[in-house]
C-alpha cells in the first residue's frame, strides 16, 4: 500500500518537452485557437493593434504625428515626433506578443507532458496480427487479421507471447498477463473467464497459457485509445468550475475593457477642459488594458487543467473526464471496502487462550502442528504467531509423518493426525460437535472465551486434541498502520468515511471503531450499497467509492466518483469514471487531494491575478496622464523613472509573471488537510497579500533595469 | 475632527446594531403573514386581495414573479408620466403649475418608479400637490415595497429546496407597504411635524424678511419679502427616507428647514433611511435559518460604512488650503465648526453633514442635508465611491442585498471556494456556472452604464454643453460621473452644478436608472429561481463557513476591490486629481 503521493516520474522542465513547447507556443497564435480563451484573445488583439501602431509610427504617421499636427507643427516635425515614439511602442508591442506566447507556452508545456505520456503508451499499441476465431472454441479455425480491423463482438484467440489486440472479456481460459505497458507494474497478473478478473486490456501481453477473448471495443474506442486522447488533452472539455471561472474572468476582462476604453473620451475631455497635454494614446490604453485583465490566470488556466489530469496519471489513475477529477475534490462521503483498504487482506492469529490446565505454549504447539499444512492466510498466521511468541520452530509436516485433514464444508474444521494425536481446529460449534461426538464435554469456560472474542469483532478458532479442548486462537482483522490518522485527516477535510463489509454487525462495529471510520455498513449486499449511496446523495452529498466486481457496477454507476480497479471487470470499468491502474483501493484519498488541488490552484492564481492590478494602476495612471495632470505624479509611489518606463515595466512584469508561475500551475498549489477556513486564511495571505505586494517590487526592479540599460 | 463628531458617528452605528434584531424579526413576521399589526391592517390586506382577486397562496415561479414586478412598474411609469403631463388641468394645484416637459416627465417617472428619485426639476416650482401626493409619494411607498418583495423572493431561492416557486409578488408588495412602510411613515411624519416640518395644502406664503437684502434684484432694488413654499411635505419626507427614495419635496431636500428643521429630525431621517436596510440583514439570517449569516453581512456593511464615514468626516473637518488662505477659520472650536462649511447647514455642522452624506449615498436614498457639490474632493470621492460599490453597503431597501451585498457574497464564496478546493456553496446552495454568469452580469451592468454614459456625455456636444463648472476642470467631469453613478445605482443625489434638466441628460439618466433597476431585478430573480431548484448541501468541516471574521474580511475585500478596480481610472481624472491639485494649491 502506498499512501504517499507517488514521486513525479518526469522532471518539471524536461528539455525535449520545453523545446517542443516553444515551437507550439508560436503555432498556438492561431486566432481561432485563441478565441477559446477570451482573456488571451483580448491580449492577442491588443498586440496586433500595437503592431499596426508601430508600423504607422515608423513610417511617420503614428499617433504622435497626429498630436503634433494638432499642435500646429510642420508635417516634417510631426513625422519626426512619430518616429521618435516608435521605440516605446516597439517595447510595448514586443512584450504584448510575449504575453500571448508565454501563455501559449504554459499550455504547450502541460500538453507536452501529457503527450510524452501518450507516446509511451502508443509504443505499446503496435500493429499486431491477431487470430480471429470463427467460433468461440480453442479448436475452431482462425484467420490472421490486423488488430485495428477488429470490431465489437469479434472473438479472438490469444496465446502465450501474443499481444492482446483490443479490450475484451475472457470467455474461456486462464492466463498470466503482463500489464506493465499500462500499469507500469512488472509482476504479471492472472486473468480468467468468469468472476471479477475477466477483463483484458488491449496492448497487454499474455505470458503463459491462452485465452479466448470477446472484443468489447470498436477501433479507436479501446481503453488505450481513450487514455492516449485523454493524456494528450485532445478531448479535454472544460469542467463545470472551469466554466464558471472563465465566466468570471471574462467579466473582469469586460469591466477593464470598459474602464480603459472610456479613458479615451475622458482624457480628450480633460485635455480640452485644461487646455494642457495630449489625450492618452491607444498604445498606453492597450498596455493598461492588458496589465489589468487577469492574464496571469487566463494564461495559465488551461495549463492548470491539463496538469491536473497529468497528476492523476502520475498517480496511475486514468480519469475518464475532467468533471470526475473536479468532483473528487468535492466528495463528502467515501465508501471504502474493509478488506484490502482498511484492513490487511486477511484475518490473522493474534492470541492463544488456553483452557485451565494447558499452557499457552502447549496450545500454540498443537495449533501450529494443526496449521502446518493449512495454506490459507489464517493458517499461515497461526504458524507465524506460534513462532513469534514461543519460538516454536516451523516443522515440515511430511517429516513428522502426519496426515493432513483438510477443511471441508461438511466438517468445517481442519487438522492433522499424528502418532494417534488427532488435532483439530475449527469454528466453536464444529469442535463442540466433534468432542461431544466422542462423548466428551465442551467446557463452559471455552464457550465464554469464544463469546468474548466474537463480541470484540474477532474470530475464535477452537483447538482440540482428541476429545480434549485445548483452547482458543483469536483471529483478528489487522487494521493497516497509519490508516486511522489518514481517516482523521479526511475528517478534517470534511469527508466522512464509511466502511463497507460483508461481516456481521458485531465484527464490523469493532473494526470500524479500531480504524476510526465514521460509519460502517455491515453485511453489505450490492443492493444495500446502492441504497446507501442514494440516501447520501438525497441529502445533497457527493459520494465516492471504489469497486472492481461486476456486482459493484450499479453502485459504481450511481456514485459521483467511482474508481475502478484496473483488474476489475469490464462491466465495472464501464460503470466507473476513473480507473486505478495500481488497483490500490486507498488511492481514493490521493484522488480527492488532486481534485482539491486543481480547484485551489485556479482560485489562488485568480486572487493573485486580481490583486496584482492595484500596483499596475499606481504604475500606469500617473504615467498615462503625465502631460494633462502632472499632479497625478503623486500616485507614482514606486518612483518609476519616466512615464514610458513605468508603462513598459508594468507590461513586462505582467508577461514575466506568467513564466514564473508555470511551475506552480503545473505542480499545483500544495494541499494541506486542514479545515477550510485555515486553508483560506493561508492562501489569502500567500496569494492575496502576496499578489498585492509582489508586483510593486517586481515593477520597480524592472524599471531600475530598464533605466540602467537606457532603454526608456 | 472633534470627539463630539466621532461620538455622533459612533452613536449612529450603535443605534443601527441595536435596532437590527427587533426590526428584522418584525419584518420577518410580516412576510410570514404573522405581523402583530395584523389585527389593525389585516382587514385592509384581505380587502385588497378580494378587490384585485389575489389568492394569498398562489405561488409564482421566478418568471411569473418577474413579469408581475415588471408589469406593475410599467403601469407605474405610465401613470406617473400621465399625471405630470396633465397636472395643469387637474385639481390640487394652487400655484397653477403647468404640464411638465416630456423628457423631464419621463425622467421623473423613471426616477421615482426605480426608487432612484433623481430630480432634474425643482419640486416647489414644478410639481402640483396632486402630482406630489398621488404620483411621487405613492411611488415612494410602492417602489420601496417592490425592492423588499424582490429581496424576499431572492432569499426564498436560498431557503427552498427543489422548489420552483418564490412566493406571490402581489402579497409581498401589499404586506411590505401595509405593515412596514405605512406604520413607520406615520410615526416619522408625526415626529418631524412636531419639530416644524410643514404639512398643509395651502398656497405659497409671502413673508417679510427681517433684514433687507440690498442689491438683490438685477435692477438694483432691495429685497424685502420672500415667498415660502408650502405643501404636504412631512408625509412625503418620512417615506422618502424610509423607502431609501430621497426625492425632496423641495429642491433643497433635507437641507430645507421645512423638511428637516432640527438636529433631532436630522437624526431621525438618517436613521429612517438606514434602519430598514439594516433590519433586512437580520431578516435574511432569520429566513435562511442561521442568523449569524445576517450578522456577518451587516458587520461587513457597517465596517465599510464606518471607515468611509469617518474618512468623509476627516476630509470635511480638515477644510481646504484655499479656505484657509481666504482667512476662514478651519480649526474647530467651541463656537466654530471649522473645516469646510461651504454648502453645509449651520444647524447640522461638519460631522452631521458628513454622516448624512455618507449614509445617503451608502443607502440608495440620495436625500441631502448638505450640498455634495461643495464637499471637499475626498469627501465627494467618498459619496461617489459609496454608490460605486453597487449600493451594497446597506443600499436600497431590498436592493442593497439582492443586487448588492448578496451578489458580492456569491462572488466571494466562489473565489474562496476555489481557494479551499471545493465547489463553492453559499448557505448550502452550490454556486455553479449559471449563478456565476448572472452574478457577473449584475456586477457588469452598473459600471457599463456609469462609464459608458459618462464617456458619451463628455464627448458629445449635447452632454458637454451643460457642464458649467470648469474650474478646476476636473470638477466638471466629477459632476457628470456623479450624475450617472447616482442614476445607474438608483441613488438620486446629485453634485448639481451640472445642467441636468436637458433632453440629453433626462433621457440618458432615465435609461441608466431603468436599466440599473430592472435589469438587475430580472437577473437576481433568475438566480433565485435557479437556487430554489437545488438541493441544499449539508455543511461539513470542508465547507467554508460564511459567518466568520475571515469571510467578512474577504467579502469587504471583494466589494472594495471590484469597485476600486472598476472606477479608479475615472476617479483619478475626477476627485483624485482635484484633491491633488487642491493640496498643491
Amino acid at each position: 500500500m502506498t499512501l504517499e503521493t507517488r514521486a513525479q516520474s518526469r522532471p518539471l522542465l524536461d528539455p525535449p518537452i520545453v523545446r517542443q513547447a516553444v515551437i507550439d507556443a508560436f503555432k498556438k497564435l492561431n486566432p481561432r485557437l485563441q478565441l477559446r480563451n477570451p482573456v488571451m484573445f483580448v491580449v492577442l488583439v491588443g498586440a496586433a493593434l500595437t503592431t499596426i501602431l508601430l508600423i504607422l509610427a515608423v513610417i511617420g504617421q503614428g499617433e504622435a504625428a497626429q498630436v503634433a499636427l494638432d499642435n500646429g507643427v510642420s508635417p516634417e516635425a510631426a513625422a519626426q515626433a512619430s518616429r521618435s515614439s516608435a521605440p516605446f511602442i516597439f517595447v510595448i508591442t514586443v512584450w504584448l506578443w510575449f504575453t500571448v506566447l508565454f501563455a501559449n507556452f504554459a499550455e504547450a508545456m502541460a500538453e507536452g507532458r501529457g503527450k510524452a505520456q501518450a507516446d509511451s503508451l502508443r509504443k505499446t499499441r503496435r500493429d499486431v496480427m491477431t487470430k480471429k476465431l470463427s467460433s468461440p472454441q480453442r479448436t475452431a479455425k482462425y484467420t490472421l487479421v490486423s488488430a485495428p480491423t477488429l470490431r465489437k463482438g469479434d472473438i479472438v484467440l490469444v496465446e502465450a507471447d501474443d499481444i492482446i489486440p483490443s479490450d475484451g472479456e475472457i470467455i474461456e481460459g486462464v492466463a498470466s498477463v503482463d500489464e506493465s505497458a499500462i500499469t507500469g507494474e512488472s509482476a504479471p497478473v492472472i486473468r480468467e473467464s468468469g468472476g471479477d478478473r475477466s477483463g483484458v486490456t488491449g496492448g497487454t501481453r499474455v505470458l503463459s497459457d491462452w485465452l479466448i477473448v470477446q472484443i468489447t471495443a470498436n477501433p479507436g474506442e479501446a481503453f488505450l485509445d481513450r487514455m492516449i486522447s485523454l493524456v494528450e488533452g485532445a478531448k479535454r472539455q472544460k469542467t463545470p468550475n472551469e466554466i464558471a471561472l472563465s465566466i468570471l474572468l471574462s467579466v473582469f476582462t469586460i469591466i477593464f475593457l470598459l474602464a480603459t476604453m472610456t479613458l479615451l473620451p475622458y482624457s480628450i475631455y480633460a485635455v480640452s477642459a485644461t487646455g494642457e497635454g495630449s489625450p492618452i494614446t491607444v498604445t498606453v490604453l492597450i498596455a493598461l488594458l492588458v496589465c489589468l485583465i487577469p492574464t496571469t490566470i487566463g494564461g495559465l488556466l488551461s495549463a492548470i487543467g491539463i496538469a491536473g489530469m497529468d497528476r492523476m496519471i502520475q498517480a496511475n489513475v486514468i480519469a475518464m473526464s475532467g468533471r470526475a477529477v473536479e468532483a473528487a475534490g468535492d466528495v463528502d462521503v467515501l465508501l471504502l471496502d474493509k478488506t484490502g483498504t482498511i484492513t490487511l487482506g486477511n484475518r490473522q492469529a493474534t492470541e492463544f487462550i488456553p483452557v485451565q490446565g494447558v499452557t499457552a505454549e502447549q496450545l500454540a504447539d498443537a495449533a501450529q502442528i494443526a496449521s502446518l499444512a493449512d495454506e490459507t492466510p489464517e493458517g499461515r498466521s497461526v504458524v507465524v504467531l506460534a513462532k513469534d511468541k514461543f519460538k516454536i520452530r516451523e516443522r515440515q509436516i511430511h517429516e513428522l509423518g502426519a496426515t493432513f485433514i483438510p477443511f471441508t464444508a461438511q466438517t468445517r474444521m481442519s487438522g492433522v493426525d499424528l502418532d494417534g494425536r488427532h488435532i483439530r481446529k475449527g469454528a466453536a460449534d464444529a469442535i463442540r460437535a466433534y468432542v461431544e461426538e466422542q462423548g466428551a464435554h465442551f467446557p463452559q469456560a471455552v464457550q465464554t472465551v469464544v463469546d468474548d472474542i466474537a463480541r470484540k469483532g474477532a474470530t475464535p478458532l477452537v483447538v482440540a486434541e482428541n476429545k480434549r479442548v485445548l483452547g482458543v486462537i483469536q483471529l483478528k482483522d489487522i487494521v493497516k498502520g497509519g490508516i486511522k490518522e489518514r481517516f482523521g485527516e479526511l475528517r478534517r477535510m470534511g469527508i466522512k468515511t464509511v466502511m463497507i463489509t460483508g461481516d456481521n454487525l458485531l465484527t464490523a462495529a469493532a473494526i470500524a471503531a479500531e480504524a476510526g471510520v465514521d460509519d460502517y455498513l455491515a453485511q453489505a449486499t450490492p443492493e444495500a450499497k446502492l441504497k446507501l449511496i442514494r440516501e447520501q446523495q438525497q441529502g445533497g452529498r457527493l459520494v465516492a467509492m471504489t469497486g472492481d466486481g461486476t456486482n459493484d457496477a450499479p453502485a459504481l454507476a450511481q456514485a459521483d466518483v467511482a474508481v475502478v480497479m484496473n483488474n476489475g471487470t469490464q462491466a465495472a470499468k464501464e460503470a466507473g469514471n476513473m480507473v486505478d491502474l495500481d488497483s490500490n483501493p486507498t488511492k481514493l484519498i490521493e484522488i480527492v487531494e488532486i481534485g482539491k488541488q486543481l480547484l485551489m490552484t485556479r482560485g489562488s492564481l485568480t486572487t493573485f491575478s486580481i490583486a496584482n492590478d492595484v500596483s499596475k494602476y499606481f504604475a500606469i495612471i500617473p504615467a498615462a496622464f503625465a502631460s494633462t495632470y502632472p499632479q497625478l505624479g503623486a500616485l507614482n509611489v514606486m518612483g518609476l523613472t519616466t512615464p514610458n518606463s513605468a508603462i513598459a515595466s508594468a507590461v513586462i512584469f505582467n508577461a514575466l509573471i506568467i513564466i514564473f508561475l508555470i511551475p506552480l500551475a503545473l505542480r499545483g498549489v500544495k494541499y494541506r488537510p486542514v479545515r477550510a477556513s485555515a486553508l483560506l486564511r493561508r492562501n489569502l495571505l500567500v496569494y492575496g497579500l502576496g499578489g498585492l505586494i509582489a508586483p510593486f517590487i517586481g515593477i520597480k526592479i524592472i524599471d531600475v533595469i530598464l533605466a540602467a540599460l537606457g532603454w526608456v | 475632527m472633534t470627539a463630539n463628531g466621532l461620538l455622533q458617528i459612533g452613536l449612529f452605528l450603535l443605534i443601527l446594531v441595536v435596532v437590527a434584531k427587533p426590526l428584522g424579526l418584525y419584518i420577518y413576521s410580516v412576510y410570514e403573514g404573522r405581523s402583530i399589526l395584523g389585527r389593525v391592517f389585516g382587514p385592509v390586506e384581505r380587502g385588497l386581495y378580494r378587490l384585485f382577486g389575489t389568492r394569498e397562496d398562489a405561488e409564482m415561479n421566478w418568471k411569473t414573479y418577474t413579469l408581475a414586478v415588471l408589469a406593475f412598474s410599467l403601469a407605474s411609469v405610465i401613470l406617473l408620466y400621465a399625471l405630470q403631463r396633465l397636472q395643469g388641468s387637474l385639481p390640487l394645484n394652487p400655484e397653477h403649475l403647468g404640464a411638465v416637459s416630456p423628457d423631464s416627465s419621463f425622467n421623473t417617472a423613471a426616477s421615482f418608479v426605480t426608487n432612484t428619485n433623481w430630480q432634474g426639476y425643482a419640486g416647489e416650482s414644478t410639481m402640483s400637490y396632486l402630482t406630489q401626493m398621488l404620483g411621487l409619494t405613492v411611488q415612494n411607498f410602492v417602489s420601496a415595497a417592490v425592492g423588499m418583495a424582490v429581496l424576499m423572493a431572492f432569499i426564498r431561492g436560498f431557503v427552498r429546496q427543489t422548489a420552483t416557486t418564490l412566493g406571490n409578488f402581489w402579497v409581498d408588495l401589499t404586506r411590505g407597504t401595509l405593515y412596514i412602510l405605512l406604520p413607520m411613515a406615520i410615526v416619522v411624519s408625526l415626529v418631524i411635524v412636531s419639530q416644524g416640518a410643514v404639512q398643509n395644502l395651502s398656497p405659497y406664503q409671502t413673508a417679510q424678511v427681517l433684514d433687507e437684502i440690498a442689491q438683490g434684484d438685477a435692477d438694483g432694488a432691495s429685497t424685502t419679502e420672500q415667498i415660502l413654499a408650502m405643501g404636504p411635505a412631512a408625509s412625503q419626507v418620512a417615506i422618502k427616507h424610509l423607502g431609501t427614495n430621497g426625492g425632496g419635496f423641495f429642491n433643497a431636500n433635507a437641507a430645507h428647514p421645512f423638511e428637516n428643521p432640527t438636529p433631532l429630525t436630522d437624526l431621525i431621517l438618517i436613521l429612517a433611511e438606514t434602519v430598514i436596510a439594516t433590519g433586512l440583514t437580520y431578516t435574511f439570517g432569520k429566513m435562511v435559518g442561521d442568523t449569524r449569516q445576517g450578522w456577518a453581512i451587516l458587520t461587513a456593511m457597517l465596517i465599510v460604512l464606518a471607515v468611509f464615514m469617518t474618512g468623509a468626516y476627516a476630509a470635511e473637518a480638515a477644510g481646504t488650503p484655499q479656505l484657509e488662505a481666504l482667512g476662514a477659520d478651519v480649526v474647530a472650536s467651541d463656537v466654530n465648526p471649522g473645516g469646510n462649511m461651504e454648502g453645509k447647514e449651520t444647524r447640522f455642522g461638519i460631522a452631521r453633514s458628513a454622516l448624512f452624506a455618507t449614509a445617503t449615498t451608502a443607502t440608495s436614498t440620495g436625500a441631502v442635508n448638505t450640498m455634495h457639490d461643495s464637499l471637499t474632493p475626498l469627501g465627494g470621492l467618498v459619496t461617489l465611491f459609496m454608490m460605486q460599490m453597487s449600493e451594497s453597503v446597506l443600499g436600497g431597501v431590498g436592493s442593497g442585498l439582492y443586487s448588492g451585498m448578496l451578489i458580492y457574497a456569491i462572488v466571494a464564496v466562489f473565489i474562496a471556494g476555489l481557494m479551499v478546493g471545493r465547489t463553492p456553496e453559499y448557505l448550502g446552495k452550490k454556486i455553479e456556472a449559471f449563478e456565476m454568469k448572472i452574478a457577473s452580469i449584475i456586477i457588469l451592468v452598473m459600471p457599463a452604464l456609469v462609464l459608458g454614459f459618462t464617456a458619451l456625455a463628455v464627448i458629445s456636444a449635447d452632454g458637454a454643453a451643460t457642464i458649467y463648472n470648469t474650474d478646476p476642470p476636473a470638477h466638471g467631469f466629477s459632476e457628470v460621473l456623479y450624475a450617472f453613478t447616482s442614476g445607474a445605482n438608483n441613488n438620486g443625489s446629485a453634485f448639481a452644478g451640472l445642467g441636468a434638466n436637458t433632453p440629453f441628460y433626462n433621457t440618458t439618466i432615465g435609461l441608466a436608472m431603468l436599466f440599473g433597476r430592472f435589469f438587475l431585478i430580472v437577473a437576481s430573480l433568475a438566480i433565485a429561481g435557479s437556487l430554489a431548484q437545488k438541493k441544499a448541501v449539508p455543511a461539513s468541516e470542508g465547507t467554508l463557513p460564511t459567518h466568520t471574521g475571515l469571510f467578512i474580511a474577504m467579502l469587504i475585500g471583494v466589494v472594495i476591490i471590484v469597485g476600486a478596480l472598476t472606477f479608479v481610472p475615472a476617479l483619478a481624472l475626477g476627485p483624485i486629481v482635484e484633491h491633488l491639485s487642491m493640496i498643491v494649491g
